[in-house]
């Protein structure tokens, strides 16, 4: 759900990173921290357990730019990706206006990919979301390990509907703003089309 | 439920404003923040103007989720108010209607049970607004379309270009 504020003359947004466990959704956001000027970034946030694995969110504000003399701002939040924090992406699901799912390619994280791409699409339908109709951006990551997965299979299994993807590498940063600019513009088209 | 857009105009924002504003002084609170439940920030006011409100608003509404989450497990609808109590701060959550979360922040000037009374008050005043701003703002999309339906391709690419 956006909020647009005349007031302030913003439009805020929220975009989900969805995946499997250690897939490389925070990966992908501290890559974006990294990499963004101070100016446009606020502070990232990560509730993560003393491992680094993420325990409720990871969270950054981005600020994109002006379009028609509005502020766009969006505010990245990943999800746990271990199975057992399910109540957990319920929750960070609320009010989503776009969703990046993080395949692992790693030929044995196929189920998991699998797994987490239907629970996925479970959650979405309890907050009243249809994945096929909001905006959404497949990532494969881990593109450069040996024993990742051939690209075709990965379409085949993973994104039949043909949805906007992308090849990354998220430790490099290769795919992350390709894939960050791809959903962010999925969103704003979308609030285009609003009530239409 | 999936939830409509928030638009909010300059007069939405001027009434919401005026309550919390109110509420700074009725309740000796240090800093008042309206969140909606998704994680938004939609206004503040009082002393503590300045803070990472951002980060506030995000961590207020994972906050009151994973307690809502808490409730429905115990057979509870919803926990509407939550409270924390620091050392030197506190922290008082309502939910207001059923998208926002008023959030009062507050120290040994106040006290728990004038933050409650004053918060009643204000928190229904604001369940009200916002649903006549919600109400508002769906009318005005059936009638006109999308503020934005304006934007071209080209504003959304040019807002990318490096």
């Amino acid at each position: 759900m956006s909020f647009i504020n005349y007031s302030s003359r913003e439009i805020n947004c929220k975009i989900v990173y969805y995946g499997p466990g250690l897939c490389g959704k925070t990966t992908n956001l501290q890559h974006i921290y990294l990499k963004t000027n101070p100016d446009v970034k606020g502070k990232m946030i990560s509730l993560a357990t003393e491992t680094e694995r993420t325990l409720f969110f990871d969270f950054l504000p981005l600020a994109l730019g002006e379009i028609r003399g509005f502020k766009t701002r969006f505010h990245l939040y990943t999800v746990p990706g271990q199975v057992f924090y399910d109540a957990s992406r319920k929750l960070i699901l609320k009010g989503v206006d776009g969703v990046v799912f993080v395949a692992d390619s790693q030929i044995e994280r196929m189920e998991a990919n699998l797994e987490s791409l239907d629970n996925l699409k479970v959650n979405l339908k309890e907050q009243g979301y249809d994945l096929d109709k909001i905006p959404y951006v497949i990532q494969y990551n881990k593109r450069d390990l040996p024993n990742a997965a051939p690209l075709e299979e990965l379409q085949k299994l993973c994104n039949p509907t043909g949805a906007v993807e992308f090849e990354a590498c998220a430790t490099t940063g290769e795919g992350v703003f390709e894939t960050l600019k791809a959903v962010a513009k999925g969103v704003l088209a979308d609030l285009k089309k609003m009530g239409s | 439920m999936m939830e409509s857009q928030l638009v909010m105009q300059q007069e939405d924002f001027d009434r919401v404003f005026e309550i919390i504003q109110k509420l700074v002084r009725d309740a000796n609170a240090k800093g008042i923040f309206v969140v909606d439940k998704a994680g938004q920030l939609i206004a503040e006011a009082g002393e503590l103007q300045g803070i990472d409100s951002t980060s506030l608003a995000s961590l207020t509404a994972g906050c009151v989720a994973a307690t809502g989450g808490l409730a429905k497990i115990v057979g509870e609808e919803e926990f509407p108010i939550h409270f924390h109590q620091g050392e030197r701060d506190n922290l008082h959550m309502t939910l207001v209607g059923d998208r926002m979360i008023l959030v009062v922040v507050f120290d040994e000037r106040s006290s728990l049970g004038l933050v409650r009374l004053r918060v009643k008050k204000a928190g229904n005043g604001l369940a009200k607004l916002f649903e006549d701003i919600r109400k508002k703002a769906e009318t005005e999309i059936q009638t006109h379309g999308s503020p934005f339906a304006e934007i071209t391709d080209d504003d959304i690419d040019n807002l990318f270009s490096d």
